[in-house]
């Protein structure tokens, strides 16, 4: 029963991550991507950081190493795998999520907290809240804009894959949209429904000293 | 069977109606440098040197580079150039 926090040269959230899950008692350890996921993994999270540089486009490079033929192995037999951030991004490189997270709209890297609404609660990601819930959560990232041709993105609006927009305080998706990401999506649904994506950090809002303590319901995915 | 060096140029830009932000940030530095300008648009230009039995042969690897690592679909077009070295 563990679950692999997959590093990469770069990645610089997993310490926080394997905190964070252990506060909410899942068993996490850190998982050096060349070593490959243990025989008896449970749960993958691809933690945020700047992988390889963000040589090329941001999670190009991890995306293609050896290791994300595995995530995908188990990702299609069920274990959840979560991506936070760069691991958002290595995610869609890596098409465990279609679309792109491309450079920010402003261009400026955005540090703060935002509010993001949880748009369906009966997923293992988002099942600690009740749907319409608004979370606030940190956001660090220069290239979270999400994009996806108009086919893919009405696919996944048909399909009810999007499971948090950036939204404002009160809960109104419109104004708030940090990053200029198409439909102001914050967080997706993998093809295979056992893998989520969001760029905001579920890791730094969770230790209930440091922050919010909203993420913490998202690594609960992991206790069940 | 002869072998060629070729070089396989692959640019890749922002496809048509995706958001290009850094383009449009360096043409308003521009227009603040007071030049005159009416559009800019950015791309990523790589150079492959690669050895193939022909210059479709090249195309058709360059091609694949940029299908699985140097552009990204959703986001990129690119154009494959192949020139004998």
């Amino acid at each position: 029963m563990v679950v692999a926090v997959v590093q990469f040269g770069g990645s610089n959230c997993d310490r926080d991550a394997v905190r964070a899950l252990s506060h909410v008692g899942v068993d996490a350890e850190r998982v050096w991507h060349a070593d490959g996921l243990p025989d008896d993994v449970d749960g993958v999270v691809l933690p945020g950081g700047f992988s390889y540089g963000d040589y090329l486009r941001a999670g190009a490079m991890a995306a293609r190493a050896p290791v994300m033929d595995e995530v995908r192995a188990v990702a299609a037999d069920g274990v959840p795998v979560l991506g936070v951030c760069n691991g958002a991004q290595v995610g869609c490189e890596a098409g465990l999520v279609p679309g792109a997270f491309a450079t920010n709209a402003g261009v400026r890297f955005r540090c703060e907290r935002v509010h993001v609404r949880v748009e369906r609660a009966d997923t293992p990601f988002t099942s600690a809240y009740e749907e319409g819930a608004v979370l606030e959560l940190p956001i660090a990232h220069g290239e979270g804009r999400f994009e996806a041709g108009a086919e893919t993105y009405s696919r996944l609006v048909d399909d009810d894959r999007v499971i948090f927009r950036y939204c404002d305080a009160d809960g109104t998706v419109g104004a708030a949209n940090p990053n200029g990401s198409r439909g102001a999506v914050a967080g997706l649904l993998g093809d295979e429904p056992s893998v989520a994506v969001l760029m905001p950090h579920p890791e730094r809002a969770t230790l209930p000293r440091l922050s919010s303590g909203d993420g913490a319901g998202i690594l609960r995915a992991f206790a069940r | 069977m002869l072998v060629t060096t070729y070089t396989a140029t692959v640019t890749v830009r922002p496809k048509q109606g995706v958001l290009d932000p850094e383009a449009d940030t360096t043409r308003r530095a521009l227009e603040r440098l007071g030049f005159e300008l009416q559009g800019l648009r950015s791309a990523d230009r790589f150079e492959v040197d690669l050895e193939a039995d022909s210059a479709a042969a090249a195309r058709d690897r360059a091609d694949e580079m940029a299908e699985r690592l140097l552009a990204n679909p959703t986001v990129h077009d690119y154009e494959v150039a192949v020139a004998e070295r």
